[in-house]
């Protein structure tokens, strides 16, 4: 156990707004909003120092010591199984945390970015019904958030990964009595719940192939008590057990991807982010572009080592990456409502990062994430302070010439729109920059998109900054003269964002213009384990390495430069061209609109993904669910159950019937020939005493005639 | 207490008789009583299964806390009880939900109280004996008695179809218990050629059964294999328990959904999976045919709930999918697939008795179930919305509460059988937190459409008694699950040994992928971990 107070309780960090979740979720409601505020801020706040703190002493470490594990409880421990290989191991997933460069960068983008987030939501809801409600669900989202990135295991990372999914379900509906609300809440759920069921087989695929779902053994005080996925994929592949490419890891890869596509809105499961904007702004930022939505690029950096083993996975990781980058770029256009816009450019942005995963750059993609972290929650609670000095405008047709009605939330989103937009020195330059200069070694194709993106994502987000603050204003007049600048507790997080928006991507200054970057060394110890530089004799199967060797030995070349200073070029060309629409010629927009008309149409209708999705898989499912409904009632229980029910009364009908006519029948008819019999026979019957002297006197009559008539016969 | 240290379990078992025998004597008129006794005994029924926890070892394998007594001697009939960690945990089920579905009814039931708690009572006495027995004569005369009260607390205290719905339930399940009879008869009499004396003690026979022909196994499963999946119920013979949960009272559909439909699952693993045939292409085909069945009942399930505008009805066709996932992993015949299999048929009372409380709440709030009645109930009912929406997500198998940990365990023991299997079994883990999130969002979410809803009470305090023990083990069960994996691991190794042998004879190795570490040095390695080269 290493030393150190922090290091030691890595554990306290989810539980501080765990606490604070569930006092706010049970009694809550008899809260005071001031104490709410106090107790739902201050738990993030403890948890951020703890974080902190806890970095600061993992740094402190050697760099090939910086792994902190430990185990809480045993969680579920289901009982033996049997791995593909047909051997027997026990399958345990532990409650246990995880701390190492990757996690360390996460947790503190999630506790850094989640504290300003709560303070600035405690002026922004501040009016808002519910206001215990709000809180209670946004620490109950840093709870699982953060199990989410500490955990030392698939299956607890999947509680966090699920928690999150509920809170942003929960917060998406927070204004439960709209339906758009609600509704959004539900695609965005079961949306992810399709992501979820690959990542759960992933789960599976990787428990039967490797024995165990733990990530490390290392950093535990009993190392090896058990092996991690680490462990067993190095000894497999040095084993040749599991070769380059093996068609498993490759299924593991993609079906991990699957459920990254889900929870990170790539292409094709992209479509429920633009809907959760129906949420509060503060979650949008939080949730919905600084930390739940990059829980796929974590993980998928989380399970670098498998990806690196499987080039086509890596393909397919870089391709939809790149292609959703560029499809949400373009679909950001044409939107109208300021939050849909940062919406469509948060999966755009997404698509960077997984570009960067795919082309093997895993840390400049963790790089992106952290500083995207920044300048997205800052452009989406510059718009949240827009909206509410709009009293609730979203549409950027209403909106115009904001610079000087409130400066601070301008100034600050000017720097958030500079940055993302890549120019230097802020902190969206560095990022991409690495993105594109790693792709650009990689595939030349997959640079153009990246590069075109850039350029697109300049365009959209000055469209948005000019149609926002500058040019006339075609604000409406009733919302026009309560046009206000936004609380302190509302721009001081603003300003920090703001900060950090420049500041932050100088801790990976590139070699190239003459810095170390630091982070990438940060995180190599994660980002290419020991056991790969191990590889003798086989194919080296990773990207990153090659990578990373080609830039030391070319060093500052033409290939350094060359894209980098194109994308600044690029991205300065969309700002102007932004400028020439917007502001210069505000006509033409409509202009280019109406030369192509269905082309707009598409863009702007988001190419129809979502009435292709309703016809072709929701509402078929809905069909198939009310046939079967009717078929149930009607086949298997009408004509199955209700049918059987019938045959057998029918068959006692007829039994019925054959009993009646033909087994009674059948007595009843030698009943009735006795009876007929009986009434013949009772006319003789009178019980008059001188009937039957009558028919004595006859019958003696007819004996003696019979008699006589024989007696005549012997005589003669 | 001579009397708990060896009949324990018939003290758990008649304790409910025992209340019924007393109601009668209480005159008919004092209608309270009837009620007070009713519960007092609901809660002495829980209260004497209790002392289990302390007593039960979950570390012994067999059944524990055995009684025999002769009960006809001439046919071989015993009075014979016993339990295992799987009738442990299935039996402090139903005395939990019996507790609770009695005092749900407190006000629910206004007519004809005396016969109600009466019969009530006598259903638990029934439940308890079929999960107790360990004589086959003993298990079906139970598995019978609790027939007729079930039957009667849908067809007097039902609502609108009640008649209908009784006798179809009645005579479905009938069908299927005279065609275990048989089977039952088949089993002893087979067993008795072997001129062992006649008996109709479970272990006994099913140990005899070991040694039957193929041919007559496969009968004698298909025999069994009826009566328990009408149990279940597995599609297709599912429609009498749509029919049966709508017209049953709330405590009805609690025990009903929450223990009755065990039954048949406890009887797969009990008694199906030793009459599987020991031809492996033989029970390959048998186990096919039944994973298709819970596959489909998963996923036709799960559709199905989708257009249901009967609240009640909704749930009992989520119970179908359910049920699917519980003898999905049954037949997975892994440890993980028994193991969750059993876990989850306990999440299930849990979460689905859960449910029908939630919709009794609201029918006795508002005398109806149609979906359509209600929305926006958030407003007026701000607690009730929370306990659903906890209880929803238990269902749906969200992570920290019960249903994932079972969900999960199934999923991986049935994916270590067949990828495909699980892959379908997760489109119903989908479709699960569709149809479940929908019926939330139209009941609760968006504003209150019907003026009679708006000012709707909240939960009153028996309804959170009811309502907050359910809530506490769903989130126990996903946090903790440890200690009930512990009491099923020797049952499960038990059934995994006779039904798939050899599964734990490759115990030595340890490591799955087996080989020496690239940098040995800097990770210690356990002994445990065989450093050996792979096979392959």
């Amino acid at each position: 156990m290493p030393a150190g107070y922090f290091l030691q309780h890595i554990w306290l960090i989810p539980l501080f707004p765990l606490v604070t979740a569930a006092a706010m979720l049970i009694f809550g409601r008899r809260l005071a909003n001031s104490v709410v505020s106090v107790l739902c801020v201050g738990s993030v706040a403890v948890a951020f120092v703890h974080a902190a703190g806890a970095v600061w002493q993992l740094l402190a470490l050697a760099p090939e010591h910086r792994v902190v594990q430990m185990i809480l409880f045993d969680w579920v421990p289901a009982g033996p199984m049997h791995t593909s290989g047909g051997q027997l191991t026990q399958f345990t997933a532990d409650w246990g945390m995880l701390l190492d460069p990757l996690s360390s960068v996460m947790v503190l983008v999630v506790t850094g970015v989640g504290l300003l987030i709560h303070l600035y939501s405690v002026g922004y809801m501040g009016h808002e019904g519910g206001y215990y409600r709000f809180f209670g669900y946004l620490n109950l989202f840093m709870f699982a958030m953060l199990t989410l990135v500490l955990a030392n295991n698939l299956l607890l990372l999947f509680v966090g990964w699920e928690g999150v999914g509920l809170c942003s379900y929960l917060l998406i509906g927070f204004y439960f009595l709209k339906k758009s609300a609600s509704d959004a809440g539900k695609k965005a759920f079961i949306v992810n719940r399709i992501g979820d069921a690959g990542f759960l087989l992933g789960i599976f695929l990787i428990a039967s192939t490797l024995g165990t779902i733990r990530f490390t053994s290392e950093g535990l005080g009993d190392a090896g008590a058990f092996p991690g996925i680490l462990q067993s994929l190095g000894a497999a592949v040095n084993s040749g057990a599991l070769a380059y490419g093996a068609p498993v890891l490759t299924a593991i890869a993609l079906l991990l991807f699957v459920g990254a596509c889900g929870k990170s809105a790539q292409i094709p499961l992209y479509v429920w982010l633009p809907d959760a904007m129906e949420g509060p702004t503060p979650v949008s930022a939080l949730i919905h572009a600084a930390t739940m939505v990059t829980a796929g690029v974590y993980m998928v950096a989380r399970m670098n080592a498998i990806y690196q083993l499987s080039p086509l996975a890596m393909q397919v990781v870089a391709i939809t990456g790149a292609a959703t980058a560029i499809f949400a770029a373009t679909m950001g256009l044409a939107q109208n409502d300021i939050k849909k816009v940062l919406a469509y450019s948060t999966i755009s942005q997404l698509g960077y990062m997984f570009l960067a995963l795919g082309v093997g750059a895993f840390s400049a993609g963790i790089f992106h994430l952290m500083t995207h972290a920044f300048f997205k929650a800052l452009l989406f609670l510059g718009s949240g302070s827009v909206i509410h000095a709009l009293s609730g405008e979203q549409d950027m047709r209403k909106m115009g010439g904001l610079w000087s009605r409130i400066p601070v939330t301008a100034k600050t989103f000017v720097v958030g729109a500079v940055a993302i937009a890549g120019i230097p020195p802020l902190a969206g330059f560095f990022s991409k920059d690495e993105i594109l200069g790693k792709a650009f070694e990689h595939s030349r194709a997959l640079w153009l998109v990246g590069f075109v993106t850039a350029g697109l994502t300049a365009f959209y987000m000055f469209r948005l900054v000019n149609m926002t603050f500058f040019g006339a204003s075609r604000v409406e007049h009733s919302v026009e003269h309560h046009i206000h600048e936004s609380p302190k507790t509302m721009t001081v997080p603003l300003m920090v964002l703001a900060a950090l928006s420049i500041v932050g991507g100088w801790i990976g200054w590139p070699a190239a213009l003459g810095g170390s970057n630091r982070f990438e060394k940060f995180l190599d110890p994660v980002m290419a384990p020991a056991w790969t530089y191990a590889l003798h004799g086989q194919q080296r199967p990773i990207l990153h390495v090659v990578v990373k060797d080609m830039t030391h030995t070319l060093g500052a070349s033409l290939l350094e430069y060359a894209p980098m200073v194109l994308s600044v070029l690029v991205a300065l060309a969309g700002i102007f061209i932004a400028y020439l629409f917007y502001l210069k010629e505000p006509d033409a927009p409509e202009k280019i609109a109406a030369a192509a008309p269905w082309l707009y149409r598409l863009v702007y209708n988001k190419y129809y993904v979502d009435e292709i999705y309703d016809g072709l898989f929701v509402n078929r499912a809905k069909d198939l669910g009310t046939f079967l409904g009717l078929f149930d009632e009607k086949i298997i229980n009408g004509l199955g159950v209700d049918g059987t029910g019938w045959l057998t009364r029918f068959g006692s009908s007829v039994s019925i019937l054959w009993d009646k006519w033909v087994v009674d029948g059948a007595v009843n008819l030698s009943a009735a020939v006795v009876r007929v019999f009986a009434r013949i026979a009772s006319f003789v019957q009178t019980g008059v005493v001188s009937n039957y002297a009558l028919l004595i006197v006859l019958g003696m009559l007819a004996l003696l005639g019979y008699y006589g008539n024989l007696l005549r016969h012997v005589v003669r | 207490m001579a009397l708990l240290d060896h009949h324990l379990l018939s003290v758990i078992l008649f304790t409910p008789l025992a209340g019924a025998l007393l109601l009668l004597l209480v005159p008919r008129a004092m209608e309270n009583a009837h009620r007070v006794l009713g519960n007092v005994f609901g809660v002495l029924g829980f209260v004497v299964s209790l002392p289990l926890l302390a007593r039960f070892r979950p570390d012994v394998a067999g059944y524990q806390f055995r009684e025999n007594a002769d009960w006809i001697p001439s046919i071989g009939a015993h009075y014979s009880l016993g339990m295992d960690g799987i009738s442990f945990l299935l039996v402090l089920l139903t005395t939990l939900l019996g507790m609770i579905s009695i005092l749900s009814s407190w006000k629910a039931i206004q007519l004809r109280k005396k016969e109600y708690y009466i019969l009530f009572l006598l259903l638990q006495t029934g439940m308890l004996g079929v999960f107790l027995s360990l004589d086959f004569f003993l298990f079906y005369v139970f598995w019978e008695v609790m027939l007729v009260p079930m039957y009667f607390l849908i067809g007097v205290w039902g609502s609108e179809r009640r008649l209908y719905a009784a006798i179809k339930f009645f005579l479905y399940t009938l069908a299927g218990s005279v065609v275990m009879l048989l089977g039952i008869l088949a089993v002893y009499f087979n067993a008795a050629k072997s001129g062992a004396p006649p008996t109709f003690d479970v272990p006994t026979l099913l140990a005899a059964a070991q040694q039957f022909p193929d041919g007559l196994k496969v009968w004698l499963f298909w025999g069994f294999f009826f009566a328990f999946a009408i149990k279940v119920p597995m599609f297709p013979f599912h429609t009498w328990l749509p029919d049966a949960h709508t017209e049953a009272p709330t405590a009805g559909s609690v025990i009903l959904a929450g223990v009755l439909l065990k039954m048949g699952t406890y009887g797969f693993v009990r008694f199906s999976l030793p009459l599987l045939p020991a031809d492996a292409a033989l029970r390959g085909k048998i186990i096919h045919i039944v994973v298709l069945l819970s596959l489909v009942g998963i996923v036709y399930g799960a559709l199905v709930c989708m257009m249901q505008k009967d609240m009640k009805r909704l749930i009992a066709y989520s119970s179908v999918s359910h049920l699917g996932f519980c003898t999905l992993g049954i037949f997975a015949l892994t440890p993980h697939g028994l193991a969750g299999s059993i876990l989850q048929q306990i999440n299930h009372g849990i979460s689905t008795g859960a449910l029908f409380l939630i919709v009794g709440v609201l029918y006795e709030r508002r005398h109806t179930r149609l979906i359509s009645e209600f929305g926006g109930l958030s407003t007026p009912m701000p607690n009730f919305a929370a306990i659903y929406m906890i209880v929803s997500l238990s269902s749906l198998g969200m992570p920290l509460l019960n249903g994932f940990i079972g969900e999960f365990t199934i999923l991986r023991g049935v994916f270590e059988v067949n990828k495909t299997w699980a892959a379908w079994a997760a489109l119903g883990v989908i479709l699960g937190a569709a149809y479940l999130l929908w019926l939330y969002q139209r009941v609760m979410f968006g504003a209150v459409t019907k003026p009679e809803n708006e000012k709707l009470p909240d939960l009153n305090l028996r309804e959170y008694a009811t309502l907050l023990p359910l809530v506490v083990l769903a989130f126990w069960i996903g946090i903790y699950p440890k200690p009930f994996f512990r009491y099923l691991e020797k049952p499960v190794q038990l059934i995994v040994e006779m039904v798939n042998p050899g599964y734990y004879k490759s115990a030595e190795v340890k490591s799955p992928i087996d080989g020496p570490l690239p940098v040995a040095g800097s990770i210690p390695r356990s002994e445990k971990v065989n450093v050996e080269e792979p096979a392959k």
